[in-house]
């Protein structure tokens, strides 16, 4: 079954947001996500100092299989972006809640009134598909 | 519901991604099939391929029936046991199959088809077979499977008795074997050598297990499409079907048009497009940047989206993408690929990209 740490929250396409002690936010795929991509191949990042909306794209991991869109469950600004992702797409598999993520933003509104779901919501989310 | 190999309890047991394979629940990978992809090309992998349709073909006229039947010549067939690759294909010249058809004596052929197309091959070829006298014999009391890589020969003849094991390994490519109630083939879809082996299906999980002991890594289709791919093996489906012929699809070699008076089926179409001229070709297509092509994608040549990428993929033994593609006869060496949008430059190469483990395009 899909790994789902308490310590974050969650978006339905799939991606995990968490705060960082800097107030940063940190983005990237859940468990679920990269298991069913499978083997990652390349992750396309944006620029540092790109903006950002709520809901839009920021991001392509390409898997053996196929592209899939990251998309942004909160808007802001990237201040940082996982740069041993190009050589090491694998740590995605491998680790997607550490090593594996994606970017971290400033973001414009606090988490809260973002619609995210918690980690049970979420896991329920897995549970029904 | 979905149709079930004799292995499918063993590949759910073995964690398996099970996906739906032309109407069939098969593993996708076990864990990476990246990994998974280089075992076959290093050592020795095992692939479930017990979807896929073995028929077996009885009658005085078998072989007259065959050489009406398939594109390819079966009187290339002289020598017990010896395999030929062919194209099936409608009046038309289209493609209702590929398949591989063995020679076991004159009174018997076995075909194997592919998995999505067993009910449609079987309607096309049960009248035509009644018109020879020849008896279809659809074999689901077997399992197959391909155990591929440069260790795996080794490995499988470990399993058997030394007399036998002997035997196996003077099998010469693309030759088959009963060995009791086993039948050995030395074929494959990967690009490395290897054994095709048909076993009763009540045995299959045990012979997978005792591979997996040997060290035979369990690999999945998504390896299985890798290594064709990078073998430059056609897929049924992708890069021909009922509306794209041989001429167009990198398939040329396998039409005998000699002699002359075999009718075949599709043959007067397919002479009617040769004397007209062949306005596509399959070529290989290799990606310098970091993107995957895909099939479908659009192929640019002269400025003109003329072509379609038929199979495309990420390479794991080149780290670059790969593709087969059907463009215009007198496309050079670059096109360019329309991937999401944006035109990346691709070199057009020869396929095989990978054979045995080494690259044959330069990077």
């Amino acid at each position: 079954m899909s790994n789902v740490p308490q310590d974050r929250l969650y978006a339905r396409s799939h991606e995990w947001v968490r705060e960082l002690a800097d107030g940063t936010i940190e983005l990237g795929i859940t468990d679920h996500a990269q298991h069913a991509l499978g083997d990652l191949v390349f992750v396309e990042v944006p620029e540092v100092g790109r903006e950002v909306a709520a809901g839009g794209a920021c991001a392509v991991v390409e898997s053996v299989k196929a592209a899939s869109d990251v998309y942004s469950p909160i808007a802001g600004t990237v201040v940082a972006v996982n740069e041993q992702l190009a050589a090491a797409p694998e740590q995605i598999n491998q680790d997607p809640y550490g090593a594996g993520w994606i970017m971290r933003l400033k973001a414009t509104a606090p988490l809260a009134g973002a619609g995210l779901l918690s980690p049970a919501e979420y896991a329920s989310v897995l549970a029904s598909n | 519901m979905a149709l079930r190999t004799p292995l499918y309890d063993l590949h759910v047991a073995l964690g398996a991604r099970m996906v739906d394979f032309g109407g069939w629940d098969m593993p996708v990978a076990y864990g990476s099939q990246i990994e998974e992809h280089h075992a076959v090309r290093t050592k020795a992998g095992i692939f479930d391929v017990s979807h896929m349709c073995v028929c077996d073909l009885h009658g005085q006229r078998v072989r007259e029936f065959l050489r009406h039947l398939l594109a390819n010549d079966v009187n290339r067939l002289q020598q017990s046991g010896k395999a030929l690759y062919s194209c099936m294909l409608n009046e038309a010249g289209g493609v209702i199959d590929d398949l591989i058809v063995y020679y076991m004596n004159e009174q018997w052929f076995r075909l194997v088809v592919n998995a999505g197309t067993r009910t449609k091959d079987l309607a096309w070829i049960r009248p035509r077979a009644a018109e020879f006298d020849v008896r279809v014999e659809e074999r689901s009391d077997l399992a197959m499977l391909a155990i591929q890589g440069p260790e795996a020969r080794d490995r499988l003849v470990g399993l058997l008795s030394s007399e036998d094991g002997a035997a196996a390994l003077q099998l010469g490519n693309f030759f088959g074997a009963e060995f009791a109630d086993w039948f050995i083939a030395r074929t494959g879809y990967t690009g490395e050598d290897g054994f095709e082996v048909m076993v009763p299906a009540d045995t299959a999980a045990d012979l997978w297990s005792r591979l997996n002991e040997q060290g035979v890594v369990s690999c999945g289709l998504g390896a299985r499409d890798t290594l064709r791919l990078e073998a430059g093996m056609n897929l049924y489906g992708n890069d021909m079907d009922e509306n794209t012929h041989p001429l167009e699809s990198g398939l040329a070699w396998t039409v005998a048009f000699e002699p002359a008076d075999r009718n075949f089926i599709g043959r007067a179409a397919l002479e009617k497009i040769r004397a007209a001229g062949v306005a596509l070709k399959q070529v290989g297509l290799l990606l310098a940047e970091r993107a995957v092509m895909r099939q479908h994608q659009p192929v640019v040549v002269d400025g003109v989206a003329a072509g379609e990428i038929t199979s495309g993929t990420f390479s794991p033994t080149l780290s670059r993408s790969i593709a087969l593609a059907r463009v215009p006869r007198t496309a050079g060496d670059t096109v360019q690929v329309d991937i999401r949008g944006r035109l990346h430059a691709a070199r057009v190469v020869k396929p095989p990209f990978v054979r045995h483990g080494k690259a044959l395009v330069a990077l």
